[in-house]
């Protein structure tokens, strides 16, 4: 009897090292399993693209044979470094983008603030401010072409009325970057008015309240109490909205919806989206488009790292 | 012995819970392979016990065997096959992922369309990826138009696409606007008014500008009046051996001088085709004329709308060219490849595309199909009964037969839509225009 317990004890010890040896192992790999769908999926559909594409963009490969591939060093970077048609696009990108995103931006603040007020059906309001957002880029675009119409626009005919003539806006320059920019602004103010608005309703009250007291108006309190609580909010907006206008590419695509991808005759309005598009699915050219893809993504990068100054130099001097 | 079961229990239950997830994630995977694959798949391998095919037919746009009854007809013949269309709206979408398909060996369907914009880059870059059906049983090479069947046909003899319809091109007018401006509405009158030449089009379109109604032009775009033109001339971009000569092509040089004379002479109502602009032009009236393919005419009707019932009618165009057309081709790596040959060359026989011109327009490709009823006999009745038959047969006949190059679609969209566009829209210089377009070609080809 006592010996067949003495016997038991070592092991009924090892077993209980054994337990907790696994239950330790469980505790510290059981997430990684449980993470590791996520990383799966990114490795197959993120990564392997992003690092393929990459390797394609070295090289000349063309759609019509994608397999066979020819070495071609920075060919296709130093190419797009002599290519007027790549800087055309990234000149629109750039004006687009500004003429886009500053009236945006400026007008989602402008709202929040009036929603943030209290009034009337305020939640009526703030719906309806996201319903432009969730139209599609493609439904929104068609109905904008058709106000942008040179011989039928609505706009035009407004414009007729107040004895103005028409625009043509899909070859003017400025008018096709403008027209294109209406539709982003129209689908994303309310959108960055309601990130605005939750960043509001987080500002205490009781810094209005004082700033009421020391005899503030609305217009100061926005200005010095509002404005500055939102800073982190507003950079977080500039940062998004930046990334989106480098990326443009469904607008531009459908306000000329039966050229394609070329983006106006004179190319007046053509992104850099529109030309990776032109240059990999209607001219056939992967590699070259690829390139404009890693470039995108390296100057993408390199926004983001601009931000980031820009962030690290507020919360500094707060 | 309790307790270990016990725990190799629960160690049981979360292998079991690991493996579920990643079979749900490989699940997930091939389930997403699967569905872009084939999805007669699953259906094959009942096929060989319940003796049911699925044969998969990739198109673009609206091909109308499904809605001519095409497809039912076949079922009924075959009772062991069932033939399922997946379409894509637009070639420019569904042509680079046919491409993909080919260079990876999956996800093709059965048989797969291509248009004939594409069809020399096909046969000239691809044509060892598909099945050569000059040889297939029910084929007739004699039934098709020489010209069609060249095109698919590869240097060697293999011919890998069997034609469908055609777009051999008409003119159609306004006769309304015509009378009003003073000239001729009766259709042989009015072919004969520019018969042979498009110069005398060009002069058309100057004595109709001088009458002209309110607010309306001769012709749509500019573009139109160049594609039409080019694409009655045996050599236009490449040389027969498969060098790009557009730069220097007399035939090439010879339309951009009528299209830029139309647009600088104000004869166009400075439209672009197929945009929402031009709908509107057409419910309108805004323009006399525009070069049509029988494909075309269903487009008039329905834009133009009830209102312009019995204003539009079809003449002959100054000289015959073609406009579009499509072909048939049966991939290698498709799964049913005989039964996939079987239906494309009943598909594509005369009395099939006979059928299909009379339900939905589509002009045969079957120089045999023009003596069928079918064809010799119609009769547009929105165009005033224009006997359209005839008169697209006759086109049909008259067009040489082309020199193709891969990169034909390339460089004649960006002559129509930078260069031309800039010329009719823009205002620039016929040769500033013509700079432009040659930069983007070059752009375009990588030169």
């Amino acid at each position: 009897m006592t010996a067949l317990t003495a016997a038991r004890a070592p092991a009924e010890e090892r077993r209980r090292v054994r337990r907790s040896r696994r239950y330790r192992r469980d505790l510290r790999w059981s997430p990684y399993a449980f993470v590791a769908p996520f990383f799966l999926f990114f490795t197959a559909f993120g990564l392997f693209p992003l690092l393929y594409t990459g390797w394609a963009s070295l090289h000349r490969v063309e759609l019509t044979d994608p397999t066979h591939m020819e070495w071609a060093g920075l060919h296709n970077y130093s190419r797009l470094w002599e290519d007027d048609f790549f800087w055309n696009a990234l000149r629109n990108t750039f004006t687009i983008g500004v003429i886009s995103t500053v009236p945006q931006l400026l007008m989602a603040l402008g709202l929040a603030h009036l929603l943030n007020y209290r009034l009337r059906g305020s939640m009526f309001f703030r719906v309806a401010i996201l319903t432009p957002y969730a139209t599609s880029v493609a439904a929104a675009t068609l109905v904008f072409v058709l106000l942008f119409g040179r011989d039928y626009g609505m706009v035009n005919w407004a414009l007729g009325l107040a004895g103005f003539d028409g625009i043509d806006w899909q070859n003017g320059t400025w008018a096709s970057q403008f027209a294109v920019s209406t539709i982003v602004i129209w689908r994303w103010t309310g959108y960055n008015a309601l990130i605005y608005l939750a960043a509001m309703q987080a500002v205490p009250s009781d810094l209005y309240e004082s700033a009421a007291l020391d005899g503030a108006s609305r217009w100061q309190q926005f200005r010095h109490v509002t404005v500055p609580s939102l800073r982190p909010t507003i950079l977080f907006t500039v940062v998004v909205s930046t990334i989106g206008a480098t990326q443009l590419f469904g607008e531009p695509l459908l306000f000329n919806g039966a050229a394609g991808a070329t983006g106006g005759a004179d190319h007046q309005y053509q992104t850099l989206g529109l030309y990776l598009y032109e240059q990999g699915w209607v001219n056939l050219h992967l590699g070259r488009a690829s390139a404009i893809a890693w470039t995108m993504f390296l100057l993408l990068l390199l926004i983001a790292a601009v931000h980031w100054l820009i962030a690290r130099r507020l919360r500094k001097s707060r | 012995m309790r307790t270990s079961s016990g725990r190799s229990g629960k160690h049981g239950r979360r292998m079991v819970a690991l493996v579920a997830a990643a079979a749900l994630g490989a699940g997930l995977l091939t389930g997403c392979a699967d569905d872009g694959d084939d999805p007669a798949g699953a259906s094959s391998k009942r096929g060989a016990g319940g003796g049911r095919t699925t044969v998969t037919i990739g198109v673009f746009g609206v091909f109308g065997y499904k809605q001519a009854g095409l497809y039912d007809a076949y079922m009924k013949q075959h009772p062991d096959i069932r033939i399922k269309e997946t379409s894509i709206e637009r070639n420019e979408n569904y042509y680079p992922q046919l491409l993909t398909h080919l260079g990876s060996g999956s996800g093709l369907a059965d048989i797969q369309a291509v248009e004939v914009a594409n069809i020399n880059e096909v046969t000239t870059t691809q044509a060892d990826k598909f099945i050569d059906l000059s040889k297939a049983k029910g084929v007739k090479k004699g039934s098709f138009i020489p010209w069609k069947w060249a095109q698919s046909t590869t240097k060697d003899g293999r011919t890998i696409g069997l034609g469908t319809d055609i777009g051999p091109m008409a003119m159609c007018y306004r006769k309304d606007l015509f009378r009003r401006a003073g000239l001729p509405t009766d259709r042989e009158k009015v072919a004969r008014l520019w018969a042979g030449d498009w110069q005398k089009y060009l002069d058309t379109g100057k004595r109709y500008q001088k009458n002209a109604p309110d607010g309306t032009s001769f012709v749509d775009s500019a573009a139109g009046v160049y594609n039409a033109a080019v694409a009655g001339s045996a050599q236009r971009y490449y040389t027969p051996g498969g060098k790009p000569v557009y730069e220097d092509s007399p035939a090439v040089k010879e339309a951009w001088r009528i299209a830029t004379a139309a647009a600088k002479g104000k004869l166009t109502a400075r439209l672009q085709q197929f945009q929402k602009t031009w709908d509107q032009a057409y419910a309108n009236g805004r323009f006399a004329t525009v070069s049509c393919p029988p494909w075309m005419l269903g487009y008039i009707k329905e834009k133009a709308g009830a209102k312009a019932e019995d204003q539009w009618d079809v003449a002959a165009a100054p000289r015959p060219g073609n406009w579009g057309g499509s072909f048939l081709t049966v991939p290698r790596a498709g799964r049913h490849t005989d039964e996939a040959v079987k239906l494309a060359a009943w598909l594509t026989a005369p009395e099939q595309q006979a059928t299909l011109f009379e339900k939905q327009g589509s002009f045969p490709s079957s120089r045999a199909a023009y003596d069928l009823p079918q064809v010799a006999d119609a009769k547009h009745p929105y165009f005033g009964d224009a006997p359209i038959g005839t008169l697209f047969s006759a086109a049909a006949e008259g067009i040489p037969t082309q020199v193709l190059g891969p990169k034909d679609s390339l460089i004649q969209q960006n002559i129509t839509d930078v260069g031309l566009l800039q010329v009719d829209q823009q205002g620039t210089s016929a040769d500033e225009g013509w700079k432009a377009a040659v930069r983007s070609i070059d752009n375009a080809l990588d030169r």
